[in-house]
């Protein structure tokens, strides 16, 4: 099964579960900046864990598929349309061949992702299939999606498997509070919350700050009262984590996300929860976002309550 | 070993082992990342070795932060750093000064030497990789002489080409790709740290040693030719220990 790219959006890329081993070489770990969406999607078409799927940004591609297939729809609203149907987000999908999935602009969200059955087929390069366009390498040659570009599904001919279309996951609007006032981020304190003021450390949980369209791939950029440092922010260099709450001398939240540096010399204050780096990722330039306090134990319990739940909602689809 | 455990969250902690930059930090960093790599701890991802830490990366779905700080606390509180272990040395042929190296006279004024006496004194030194980070393969380098200490551009240049050799500061080393950068550029070398065709992608890790070998242009173009076609081998020495003075060539590759 082949995709042609008749459009190819703002950003799309092939991104997977992220490049493992290389970090402590200073590469970037890639993958997709919502790992949950990026992982349901492939749950729900029984994919193998650790396939590639495709994210878009902002503004979808336009793809025409040579073959039937089955796909699925996550994480941001685009407006899809198949040959002018609508397609909701989390519904599996047959596409037959000839058909024209149209992605409009993020109605709800920033980042989407289109899963096929059996995956994207791309190269694996150094453990993953994920796009790095910082050294060009990954994905569809190591960039994002032009228009010509042809996709291929790992699997060619996924056969017609019964009871497959149509199944759905409830909406995940809840999930991300999507139209809330202020979004909540869970956040672990650390690893340098002792070169914050206490007045610092009450600003950074109490106040609500602003997402900026200067964000990417690379890290968020937040606006909001400034956080206090005792002496400034600078640090010997040390590991920049998934989420990680860096504050630069101007008293801003950068967060961290899947294209960052694998090192950096500005104190980081804490580190979003693993199962909440999904909604800040999906925030569209100018909401409200408030930090929340966890210990490490509930921000893991939490994570593993979501994967649990997620499991419990897969056995429901396919009973 | 004395340590502190930091959080970086729920999947990821920081074994603090000093407060400061230096080569004696870089050791215990290398042998906590050692000790902790061979304990082979079930849910551990990755490794990411600094110049005072080494943050671990973990699945919390298969260990939780309790067990796995310590898991790695019994590791490292039976580890104490005696003397150096095998010192890996990785010799890299640099072509200095040239249209390779179009700042080695801003170097030179300001450090009053000759070429010849600034080439013998950076590549008379065998630096050791404290750190590999903000770009694939870019190896953060301890111990470079003070003489050869040289304020950055003014205006930093936005593409260096890849196999540049370098000053900023108190600092030396190699632009493992092309990439904006301030550094006074003294040399290229046509070795590639960075290769993601390769088996080995990066060419060395936190803890070994560099050695900056002068060529001639000649052989510049020479090597460039080889490690184009795959031929090229890096030599590297193992020193401190039985086999000191031995010197190991690996194919195409470091280890």
């Amino acid at each position: 099964m082949a995709l042609l790219v008749m459009n190819p959006g703002v950003l799309s890329t092939i991104q997977d579960a992220g490049r493992k081993g290389y970090l402590g070489s200073g590469f970037s770990p890639s993958g997709a900046m919502d790992m949950r969406a990026y992982r349901r999607g492939n749950a729900l078409l029984g994919n193998r864990p650790g396939v590639a799927s495709l994210e878009f940004c902002l503004m979808g591609p336009t793809l025409r598929f040579t073959r039937d297939t089955y796909c699925v729809l996550t994480g941001g609203d685009f407006g899809a349309k198949l040959d002018g149907e609508s397609v909701a987000v989390g519904h599996t999908v047959m596409v037959r061949r000839g058909q024209e999935l149209k992605l409009g602009r993020a109605e709800r969200g920033m980042y989407g992702y289109l899963a096929v059955t059996g995956g994207f087929d791309e190269p694996v390069v150094m453990n993953s299939r994920s796009t790095n366009l910082k050294c060009g390498v990954g994905g569809h040659g190591g960039r994002a999606l032009v228009t010509g570009d042809i996709l291929w599904a790992a699997e060619q001919i996924p056969g017609y498997r019964p009871g497959i279309a149509g199944r759905a996951y409830p909406s995940d609007d809840a999930f991300y509070q999507f139209g809330s006032p202020v979004v909540e981020l869970r956040v672990v304190l650390g690893p340098q919350e002792q070169l914050f003021t206490e007045e610092g450390i009450r600003t950074f949980l109490t106040q609500e700050f602003e997402t900026t369209s200067q964000s990417d791939r690379m890290g968020a950029r937040l606006e909001g009262p400034k956080v206090a440092t005792v002496a400034g922010s600078d640090i010997v260099s040390d590991g920049i984590a998934f989420g990680a709450v860096q504050i630069p001398n101007h008293g801003k939240p950068i967060i961290m996300l899947a294209d960052r540096q694998t090192t950096g010399g500005y104190a980081k204050i804490a580190t979003v929860a693993s199962v909440d780096i999904p909604k800040l990722v999906q925030c569209k330039p100018g909401t409200k976002v408030r930090f929340t306090q966890v210990s490490v134990e509930e921000a893991q319990e939490l994570l593993r309550e979501d994967y649990a739940a997620e499991a419990r909602l897969i056995e429901e689809i396919r009973a | 070993m004395s340590f502190n455990i930091t959080l970086a969250g729920d999947s990821s902690l920081n074994v603090v082992l000093s407060s400061v930059i230096s080569d004696d930090a870089s050791r215990l960093v290398r042998a906590a990342a050692d000790a902790i790599e061979a304990a082979d701890i079930p849910g551990v991802t990755e490794l990411v070795p600094t110049f005072c830490s080494v943050m671990i990366c973990y699945d919390p779905l298969l260990i939780g932060y309790a067990d796995l700080a310590q898991r790695v606390s019994e590791q490292l509180s039976q580890l104490s750093l005696g003397h150096e272990a095998a010192r890996r040395v990785i010799e890299i042929p640099v072509c200095y000064g040239g249209d390779f190296g179009p700042d080695i006279a801003t170097v030179m004024e300001h450090s009053g030497l000759t070429e010849e006496e600034l080439v013998a004194l950076h590549s008379g030194h065998d630096y050791l990789i404290n750190m590999l980070g903000f770009l694939p393969g870019f190896a953060y380098l301890g111990g470079l002489d003070e003489r050869l200490h040289t304020p950055r551009l003014d205006s930093p240049r936005t593409t260096i080409p890849a196999g540049s050799v370098g000053i900023g500061g108190a600092q030396t080393g190699i632009y493992p790709l092309a990439s904006p950068g301030g550094w006074q550029l003294i040399g290229r070398t046509p070795v590639r740290p960075y290769d993601a065709d390769r088996e080995r992608p990066i060419l060395y890790e936190a803890g070994d040693y560099l050695r900056f070998v002068p060529i001639s242009k000649e052989d510049y173009v020479r090597i460039e030719a080889a490690v184009a076609d795959g031929s090229y081998e890096c030599r590297v020495h193992l020193e401190g220990t039985a086999e000191e003075g031995s010197c190991a060539i690996y194919e195409g590759e470091v280890r």
